[in-house]
């Protein structure tokens, strides 16, 4: 029989570190020979970068692609986003289908932003078309909500404008980038508060795209009622619902952690709202975690050593539209409350069953099927081999039973049939 | 037979009259009048025509709602000359025990006024009421220092003066036998055994089961799921009180509760009842009661750390401190077996002209209070609405789990139907937990004090309280208790100490109602 899985790491989480051995696995250090190395995103781009020149092989797993950062960077999220709208445009998708006013129907799911100072001149142009909204500029390499603020003045950020005249070669090596983007000041509010959905998703493949939501994910709520009042833009309190900025605040509590379950906002939506705005909604958030994926698929390094389990952030709206604000590489896996340390756990566990089968040394030319049984708490979100292979019933039914709603319907209405809205 | 007919005209005109009252009567009478401009009213036959006229528009079917509504909150008078407390509580040592039980907090409430030389009510000075105003929709932060305050009392303080209860005329002897009852309650009240439980009540002549089976494959059931969604639509369609009430007793879709809950709760938001609450808000900004800071105490210890209530704890304090003003609310003392305490005006003592209700609304808030809002703000996020529905359950249900009475659905009998169902279908666990010390009711007192509320998770608290709505009974509290010790039987079997006990019933958060009752129900009873 194999020997047992000997494993690295550099982030000293329990809910890893417990993980690893109740599965009787070994610990080892990086220099010797590992099958399984749960990395920081620092030590991947060591691992992969053209210097070191590492080479995996065939039983060695580890937990991020090597270029997740088209997707987990601000900046580079955004652009291959509107790089995957053109090129459906092109070809004359009819995902790619737009309203009278230029909106992308089913594919405007990122709020309007520039990257800085490039686009400097292009986010003047579109400031000035709306001078009273309020804009919020984040950091692209930054994470936890540090150094985010909100603007609703040209001149916060005149020091941009400077940049973007110089000449941009050598100022962006030294200036950190930012991006900034039109803030959601209508966010739907429950309870008086904003909050904010973090869903968790695996991607075990790019190509074919192979990924699985958990179905535990969380609302983080803000401590303090939210107010749209230009006299708080400055109250981080109130705008940002990072755990690390609101376990400061004088109202934290440690025992919920202002963290409610997705099926609490269910209950509480269906309840208020109807079952069929529910269910658009949630059918929407799948939507767009799906096509963010398809965006970046293209350009991913579909590396069969890799997997990764990304930490999605999405706002709703006062109209019930889903935002997607950012997706995180490398999620937090610290435990603010009981619930929390348990869910948690449960996510490496149900992660690894998937990633590592049978917690046996992987062989990373194993075709990433998982048997139904081991996803515990994922549900598989889209299989494009499925897809492809069997046709729409099968696809149907890879989405637990849900339907596929508003969007099959409408494409069908434009004469395509349904297999084409997953392709 | 005779007896039967003036029984029943005693009915009608005690519901005519309080009808008479309200303001669905106002309503009646300007549309009767608005009617006489329509083609299809003759002078000849004006009274069938109006009736007719009313059917179809729907009128009749609010007078319906509205009699279903007082049929189902207010007792039958049991004869025409029996005294107003026999409304309240017909047995005599019932009826001494609370007021003995409401002497106690009352003492307590006062001396806590006393120590801390807070007064009972003041009137907000100005600025203060500003201040007050702009904060309403986020009172549950910067809130003042509660730390000298402490609830007036808790369910474990109740559950030993109910321990304590005794029928003076009844005299059980001494010696044990098979009959004796083996838990705390030593009180002779009837209450139901399995059977009659899954009989139907006796209100609806069709026989149907308190809990119905379910189907048992998936594909039915979702056939079920779909088929049970239209017809609550359709019930929902018809605006029947009585008809959404035999719906809810298979439970409701999550989609349709709010609405199914408000129409058998005969609930609508007229503009009189928005204007009713905003005048409740405005006496909250005015005057401040020493029970506000009980209210902020009670929500602060038990909502504001629930995961799953956290969210509204604003809504709690809109609602509660209200509720505190609200003297409709002394209405329900007609037929609670509490009376409202009463406080004088300084200097006046004893003297009837100068006595007021403290709290307006003559209830005292104790600890856990503040759980009975917290689920219906899943259901509703219009204040005025979320306090209507609120205050309907409070004086058709809730107050019952917080008085000693006879009452089938009072706290006592559910005690004791609790016991009852343990010793008679568990006997073995029973005796175990009372041969190491652990009363079940102990445990099981807070669950059935609180509804359950902040116990199960909040989609299996909704299954349940459904139920209450559809069977107009909390006895569903006390099966649903008994249910769960059954469940958990096997590992009660191998604890040795109340706190074990404890722990082993210490989190409910994962049970699912109905199955639990289900098989209690149907697999216990041999």
């Amino acid at each position: 029989m194999a020997g047992k899985v000997k494993w690295v790491t550099d982030i000293e989480k329990s809910v890893l570190i417990n993980n690893f051995e109740k599965r009787g696995w070994v610990q080892v250090t990086e220099n010797e020979d590992w099958n399984f190395y749960w990395m920081s995103v620092q030590t991947i781009r060591n691992v992969f970068s053209v210097e070191t020149g590492y080479r995996l092989s065939d039983d060695q797993i580890v937990n991020h692609f090597p270029n997740h950062y088209e997707l987990t960077r601000k900046d580079l999220m955004v652009k291959n986003i509107k790089r995957y709208r053109k090129e459906l445009e092109k070809e004359g998708s009819p995902l790619a289908e737009k309203d009278e006013n230029g909106k992308y129907l089913y594919l405007d799911f990122v709020p309007v932003t520039y990257m800085l100072p490039a686009d400097y001149n292009l986010f003047v142009e579109e400031f000035r078309k709306s001078p009273s909204s309020t804009w919020i500029m984040k950091p692209c390499g930054k994470a936890q909500g540090k150094g985010i603020f909100l603007i609703n003045k040209l001149s916060q950020i005149k020091k941009w404008s400077r940049d973007s005249k110089t000449s941009s070669f050598v100022s962006q090596s030294t200036k950190e980038a930012y991006v900034i983007s039109l803030y959601i000041n209508n966010p739907l509010l429950i309870g008086g508060r904003k909050f904010d959905l973090r869903l968790y998703v695996l991607v075990s493949t790019y190509r074919p795209l192979r990924c699985y939501m958990y179905k535990l994910g969380f609302c983080r709520f803000c401590t303090v009622k939210y107010t749209p009042s230009t006299s708080e833009l400055d109250n981080m309190f109130v705008h940002l619902t990072n755990v690390a900025i609101q376990k400061h605040g004088e109202d934290y509590n440690h025992i919920h952690g202002g963290k409610w379950t997705v099926s609490n906002l269910r209950l509480y939506l269906e309840s208020t709202r109807g079952r069929e705005v529910t269910s658009k909604l949630f059918d929407e958030v799948h939507w767009i975690i799906v096509q963010s994926l398809k965006a970046v698929a293209p350009v991913m390094n579909n590396d069969k050593h890799c997997f990764e389990c990304y930490g999605y952030d999405i706002i709703i709206d006062d109209k019930l539209k889903p935002w997607l604000i950012e997706v995180n590489a490398s999620p937090s896996l610290t435990s603010s409350t009981a619930n929390d340390r348990i869910l948690k756990y449960n996510l490496i566990n149900d992660t690894l069953n998937i990633a590592v089968p049978n917690g046996e040394i992987p062989d990373c030319k194993w075709n990433k099927s998982p048997p139904k049984e081991v996803l515990g708490n994922y549900e598989i979100l889209y299989d494009e081999e499925l897809a492809q292979g069997e046709g729409a019933d099968r696809e149907l039914r890879s989405r637990s039973g849900q339907s596929l709603g508003p969007r099959a319907g409408r494409l069908r209405d434009t004469g395509r049939t349904v297999l084409t809205t997953w392709k | 037979m005779l007896q039967e007919e003036s029984d029943l005209s005693l009915i009608i005109a005690q519901i005519v009259q309080k009808l008479k009252g309200s303001s669905l009567y106002g309503q009646l009478e300007r549309q009767a009048w608005a009617s006489l401009q329509r083609p299809e009213i003759k002078l000849e036959s004006l009274k069938e025509d109006i009736k007719e006229f009313f059917k179809i528009s729907g009128w009749e079917k609010k007078l319906q709602n509205a009699v279903y509504s007082e049929l189902s909150v207010f007792p039958l008078p049991s004869h025409p000359a029996a005294p107003p407390e026999h409304l309240k509580e017909p047995l005599v040592y019932m009826r001494k025990a609370q007021g003995s039980w409401e002497k106690r907090i009352l003492k307590s409430l006062n001396s806590m006024c006393t120590e801390l030389s807070i007064p009972l009510a003041r009137k907000r000075p100005v600025g203060e009421q500003k201040e007050l105003l702009n904060k309403w929709n986020e009172m549950g932060t910067d809130e003042p220092d509660l730390s000298l305050f402490r609830p007036v009392y808790a369910p474990k303080d109740f559950l030993e003066v109910l321990i304590n209860l005794r029928n003076p005329n009844y005299e059980n002897g001494d010696s044990l036998s098979f009959r004796t009852h083996l838990g705390l309650i030593q009180v002779p009240l009837k209450v139901k055994d399995i059977p009659e439980l899954l009989r139907c009540d006796e209100q609806s002549s069709a026989n149907v089961p308190m809990i119905t089976l379910p189907p048992s494959t998936k594909s039915f059931s979702e056939l079920f799921e779909n088929e049970h969604v239209r017809i609550g639509q359709k019930v929902l369609a018809e605006q029947d009180s009585a008809a959404a009430q035999q719906y809810i007793r298979q439970g409701s879709p999550t989609a349709l509760r709010a609405e199914l809950w408000a129409l058998i709760l005969n609930i609508s938001s007229q503009p009189e009842d928005i204007l009713y609450y905003e005048q409740l808000k405005t006496n909250v900004i005015q005057h401040d009661l020493l029970v506000d800071s009980l209210i902020y105490k009670d929500v602060k210890l038990t909502a504001s750390n629930d995961d799953y209530y956290f969210v509204f704890e604003d809504y709690l304090y809109q609602v509660l401190l209200c509720f505190s003003r609200d003297t409709s609310v002394l209405d329900h003392f007609a037929y609670n077996s509490a009376s409202p305490p009463k406080s004088y005006i300084r200097g006046k003592l004893g003297l009837e002209e100068y006595a007021v209700f403290y709290p307006p609304n003559g209830v005292i808030p104790f600890h856990g209070f503040s759980m009975y809002v917290a689920p219906l703000c899943f259901l509703y996020h219009e204040p005025s609405k979320l306090y209507q529905i609120f205050r309907e359950m409070y004086v058709r249900f809730f107050f019952r789990l917080h008085s000693i009475s006879s009452h089938p659905s009072g706290i006592v009998s559910l005690c004791l139907l609790f016991e009852t169902l343990l010793q008679t279908y568990l006997p073995q666990l029973f005796y175990h937990l009372r041969e190491i010390g652990a009363q079940p009711l102990r445990i099981s007192f807070k669950w059935m004090v609180r509804a359950f509320s902040g116990y199960l998770a909040t989609d299996q608290l909704l299954l349940l309280w459904d139920r209450i709505l559809g069977y107009n009974s909390l006895e569903i509290l006390a099966v649903l208790a008994a249910a769960v010790f059954a469940f958990r039987a096997v590992n009660l079997m191998e604890v040795t100490s109340l706190a074990a006990a404890e722990a082993v019933l210490a989190d409910l958060s994962t049970l699912k109602v109905m199955p639990l009752l289900q098989i209690f129900l149907f697999a216990t009873v041999t």
